[in-house]
């Protein structure tokens, strides 16, 4: 990504530092469409780090290639909602048909590879996928045929039609933070006037939550992070959106940065900070430019820099960090390693970010909805913010809303808002079931539909996916296994190993060769995951399981064989490669 | 005299499955456990070593809760709970994922005998692996002359990555890949063992608790029978371990 | 009145006949278990085919479609079935082929290998046909016991069939479970 130096206060190379191991193996990756060993080394020698960190970055990344990719390189999400399966067709074999490749194999004249990649948040656009790192939406069909010939006659991305990388931002309903676009400042002004205990004051008695999922109190994060002693204090904004089925921040970035960058210099001076990060999903590099204009603005309007509106002292700058494909980066101290260079492992908690994160230093770690709604609430006062909501959920929600239903979008609601209202909003007529909070989240059966969205009931980062009449909840079941297994940072054994047996233990039933202590099998492996692995991936991989066989049990119990033992394995299968090298085909060379 | 006085501050001490144990201020349940000669049975953590958490064969029950005794502190009050029918079924389940996500062939094994994940499996009466085996390829490193790398039988427990790191001051190993893909790497431009600056005396080389770093020519040193867990449990036997203390001074 | 005699009958897969020698070793006191046991398809009486019978001991692992055949006959005719070595129960070291391709396998073996001479990988209906992994026996039938190790004791396998002569559960002594 080049970047223009503008006659600005802020050189955009303090926004966006180059020199950032995930920039630069991105940068170099741009020139040689991979990373070679040598460049590894190379890349270690500069930046004066062990070759082993720069390798096992590489490695842990799946944005990053050891073998060259294609002139025109694509993965398709493999969402269920944004997903090339999502529809009738397999879009991605039709694609790689077309232009005749192998999935995850560069073709041999270097033009093309195709592959797949989790959720890339476009599911309110209809499968989608990334072409070099850009999104393209609404794929189909004859999109795909269009597609092929643009890539074989070598027509650069910006001769494609255009309309193929718009991305709309369709506000379905609005509430308290979507509806609020006041004049820039004014939050932070009344921050600096009110200083920062009582602002402080203000966030925790105005009840937020944060909003990335797990829902901790944000004005106890932020005192126990102010109170945290250190040499220094960091604000990071999490712009992870991993979670499948999510896409509202992607929206916010785009439409409300600067309430978010206000959100964040406010945290700034809760807790004493001068450096703050925003910590940016690889799949969402498409907004990199937009969002380091937003930021210029934020300086030009003393909104960002030094002495930020005149109060001498306070200094803020803000620094975009672009990761490069890991859900797992996601969670906050993974994405601490990943801010500071190394591959995404959750570290070990406690001691928590709060009081020991990037550096070493209390960091305050925090959804960029939730900073949005810190702004809003010292703006408004925490008075009208609890008003919206239930006891224990102040405030709104918003909801990225995908899956079967007419109007896909982004929608806003006070907390407490029925899943019955929020289907008959998005035009769910037919919805057996939705998915809460994304794969980690949680399964509502049509019967539980009066249940609440807050976190007293269902609770969500934003994720809500409506499964229609016909969808095939087993196969959503193993769309989640794989999802997990390939996202699995590998560290700790029961997540490693347990979501990859999952896998297998799902294709079983799904090829109808289960037998029921196959399921008791399923669920003592589930607890075994969900108990004893060491982050919040390992303990939500599971629930999907759970939630299905405890939902809809009908559906593994009809595909169960009523006897008492069947292999894992497909026996009459694993004959097929020595039939084929020894072109028998005699009663012999089968087993059924 | 400080026995005593250690003993005067009941304050400072955890029940693990009902006993009383005292703790120092800093120490882990595992530390704790080990001082008191308690085995939790644990494959990641060496002591001496800086705890990693990852194999969770450590798994306890702290008031209600789930935690890797070798990461999580000592609190007075903590009721822990370890050797439960539970949590040993929860442990061998994991031993089983550690065989099948590797390749284990114990008769053709170097440290047959020597080695601690078999030993964990024969401590937790594993018959057979259970799971149905991943048969992963993975390579051998033989470039170094006295130094074997065969990462058939890594289970990335990081000791060698912590041993050689934090003890030796070489950093000659470092695990890299996500998830199933994970792998031990040797950190030279060659990413070859031979290249590096280990040494048979290194306590990385030392270390692995399995067949995966071996020292050459010095396998099947001990006849059968006479190898460590023909004649130890691994109960026993981890009671005892620590980084020697001249390799600590050295680090 | 003498008992019935308990039958058992045995067989060796994907093994090296190791766990045969080693029940052999019992020595005398396979002459006092002479009294309550029979043989019924074995290495040891060259009866071929496998009736019903109490006891099945199946040592190594399963590699190719007759393993597979072999192993359903006895599961089907064995009221208890037991998995006897490390070859059984993890495949052992015939399953050090299960890193490679099948097809790589064979072609370094028939084709590139050092010393082929006439190279062709062979195919004759008399060949039974080889798997793409060697499988644990318990992946492919259900097996009620295990008795590890490389081979088992003569003392393990006595401490696993005279509790089953005796109608007990068996349980291996901890000094007897070794997987080498
Ligand atoms: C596997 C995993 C993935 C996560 N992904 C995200 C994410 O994409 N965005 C996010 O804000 N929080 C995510 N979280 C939660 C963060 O760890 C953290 O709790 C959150 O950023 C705190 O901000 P909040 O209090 O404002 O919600 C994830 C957690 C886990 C365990
Ligand atoms: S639970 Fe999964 S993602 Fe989390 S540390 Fe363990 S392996 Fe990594
Ligand atoms: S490393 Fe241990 S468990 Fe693995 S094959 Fe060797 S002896 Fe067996
Ligand atoms: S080589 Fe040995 S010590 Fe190193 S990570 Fe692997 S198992 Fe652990
Ligand atoms: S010993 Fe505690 S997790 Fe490995
Ligand atoms: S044949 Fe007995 S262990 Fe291999």
């Amino acid at each position: 990504m080049l970047v223009l130096m503008k006659n600005q206060s802020r050189p955009r190379s303090l926004i966006f530092d180059k020199q950032h191991l995930l920039h630069r193996l991105y940068i170099l990756q741009q020139q040689d469409r991979h990373i070679s060993s040598e460049t590894i080394v190379r890349v270690a020698g500069e930046c004066n780090m062990p070759v082993s960190q720069v390798a096992s970055v590489v490695d842990f990344y799946s944005f990053f290639y050891r073998e060259p990719v294609g002139q025109y390189h694509m993965l398709l999400s493999n969402c269920t909602s944004c997903g090339y399966q999502a529809g009738e067709t397999d879009l991605l074999k039709m694609l790689c048909r077309s232009l005749n490749v192998d999935p995850g194999i560069t073709r041999a004249d270097g033009r093309v590879s195709i592959s797949e990649t989790s959720c890339i948040g476009m599911c309110d656009h209809g499968a989608s996928m990334l072409i070099n790192g850009i999104p393209l939406v609404g794929l189909d069909e004859t999109k795909v045929v269009r597609i092929a010939g643009l890539v074989e006659q070598q027509m650069t991305l910006c001769q494609w039609p255009q309309d193929w990388f718009q991305i709309t931002h369709p506000i379905r309903q609005g509430g308290m933070l979507l509806n609020n676009v006041g004049p820039p400042g004014n939050s932070l002004t009344k921050a600096l006037s009110t200083g920062p205990g009582r602002t402080l004051d203000m966030i925790e008695y105005s009840g937020l939550r944060g909003r990335g999922g797990a829902g901790f109190s944000t004005g106890k994060k932020w005192r126990f992070c102010r109170e945290a002693t250190g040499d220094t204090h960091y604000v990071v904004c999490n712009a992870d959106e991993g979670e499948p089925g999510t896409f509202k921040d992607r929206f916010l970035l785009q439409c409300h940065a600067g309430a978010l960058f206000e959100g964040m210099a406010i945290c700034a001076s809760v807790i004493g900070a001068r450096k703050g990060f925003l910590y940016l999903r690889g799949e969402y590099r498409y907004l990199l430019t937009h969002l380091q204009e937003a930021l210029e603005l934020q300086y030009n309007n003393n909104l960002l820099g030094c002495s930020i509106l005149g109060h001498a002292g306070f200094d803020f700058d803000i620094e975009i960090v672009v990761g490069a494909g890991a859900y797992i980066c996601g969670e906050e101290s993974a994405l601490i390693e990943s801010l500071e260079g190394k591959p995404g492992v959750p570290r070990i908690r406690p001691p928590f970010p709060v009081t020991c994160g990037y550096l070493g230093q209390p960091t305050a770690v925090n959804n960029v909805e939730t900073f949005i709604a810190a702004a809003y609430i010292v703006d408004h006062g925490s008075g009208v913010f609890r008003m919206s909501g239930t006891e224990h959920s102040a405030g709104s929600k918003i909801l990225s809303i995908s899956g079967d239903c007419r109007n896909p979008g982004i929608y806003e609601y006070a907390f407490g808002v029925s899943i019955q209202q929020v289907l008959n909003d998005c035009g769910a007529d037919n919805a057996q079931a939705v998915q809460i909070g994304g794969p980690a989240g949680t399964l509502v059966a049509r019967r539980d539909f009066r249940r609440r969205i807050s976190f007293e009931d269902v609770s969500t980062g934003g994720s809500f996916l409506v499964f229609g009449e016909n969808r095939d909840l087993l196969a959503v079941n193993q769309n989640f296994a794989r999802f997990f297994a390939h996202e699995s940072c590998g560290f700790c054994t029961p997540c490693r190993v347990g979501t990859r047996l999952m896998e297998g233990s799902l294709q079983k039933i799904v090829d109808g060769r289960a037998v029921a202590a196959d399921i008791d099998e399923i669920k003592r492996l589930s607890s075994l995951i969900m108990r004893y692995s060491h982050c919040g991936l390992g303990h939500t991989a599971a629930n999907h399981m759970l939630d299905s066989l405890k939902q809809f049990p009908d559906l593994f119990e009809e595909r169960i064989m009523r006897q008492a033992f069947s292999p894992q394995i497909d026996l009459e299968a694993a004959l097929e490669t020595a039939r084929q090298i020894t072109h028998r085909d005699d009663a012999d060379a089968h087993l059924d | 005299m400080t026995y005593e006085s250690n003993k005067a501050i009941d304050a400072n001490s955890i029940t693990i499955d009902g006993e009383t144990v005292p703790f120092d201020a800093g120490q882990t349940i595992m530390d704790a456990a080990l001082a008191a000669k308690i085995h939790i049975p644990h494959l990641c953590h060496y002591p001496g070593l800086t705890p990693a958490g990852n194999c969770r064969l450590c798994m306890v029950e702290m008031n209600g809760e789930s935690v890797a005794a070798c990461v999580t502190q000592a609190q007075s009050g903590q009721q822990v709970s370890s050797n439960t029918p539970e949590l040993n079924a929860a442990r061998l389940a994991i031993t089983q994922m550690l065989f099948v996500e590797g390749n284990h062939i114990c008769p053709s094994c170097e440290k047959s005998g020597n080695c601690r994940l078999q030993a964990m499996g024969y401590y937790l009466g594993m018959l057979e692996e259970h799971f149905h085996q991943f048969n992963p390829r993975r390579e051998i490193d033989a470039s170094h002359s006295t130094v074997l790398l065969d990462r058939d039988r890594c289970i990335l427990c990081d000791l060698c990555v912590r041993a050689s790191r934090d003890i030796d001051k070489k950093n000659v190993f470092a695990i890299a890949g996500r998830g199933i893909h994970a792998r031990l790497v040797v950190n030279t431009a060659s990413g070859k063992l031979g290249d590096s600056n280990i040494e048979e005396n290194d306590l990385a080389a030392k270390i692995c608790p399995v067949g995966a770093i071996l020292i050459r020519e010095r396998s099947f040193d001990s006849p059968v029978g006479e190898r460590i867990y023909d004649r130890r449990s691994i109960s026993d036997t981890a009671l005892t371990e620590h980084v020697p203390e001249k390799e600590v001074d050295r680090g | 009145m003498a008992e019935r005699k308990i039958k058992i009958a045995t067989t060796s897969l994907a093994g090296c006949f190791g766990c045969h020698m080693s029940f052999l070793d019992i020595d005398e006191k396979l002459v006092l278990l002479n009294d309550r046991i029979e043989f019924n398809r074995s290495p040891f009486t060259d009866i071929k085919q496998c009736s019903p019978s109490d006891i099945g001991l199946i040592e190594g692992g399963v590699c190719n479609a007759d393993n597979v055949r072999v192993l359903r006959e006895f599961r089907a005719s064995c009221a208890i079935l037991i998995a006897v070595g490390a070859c059984a129960i993890t495949g052992g070291v015939p399953a050090m082929r299960n890193y490679f391709d099948l097809r790589e396998c064979l072609e370094e073996v028939y084709l590139n290998g050092t010393g082929v001479t006439n190279p062709q990988i062979p195919s004759d209906m008399e060949l039974p046909l080889l798997l793409d992994k060697v499988y644990p026996v318990q992946e492919v039938v259900k097996i009620d016991y295990f008795l590890p190790g490389c081979p088992p004791s003569a003392d393990a396998f006595l401490q696993m069939l005279v509790p089953l002569l005796d109608g007990q559960k068996p349980r291996l002594a901890t000094d007897q479970l070794h997987y080498d």
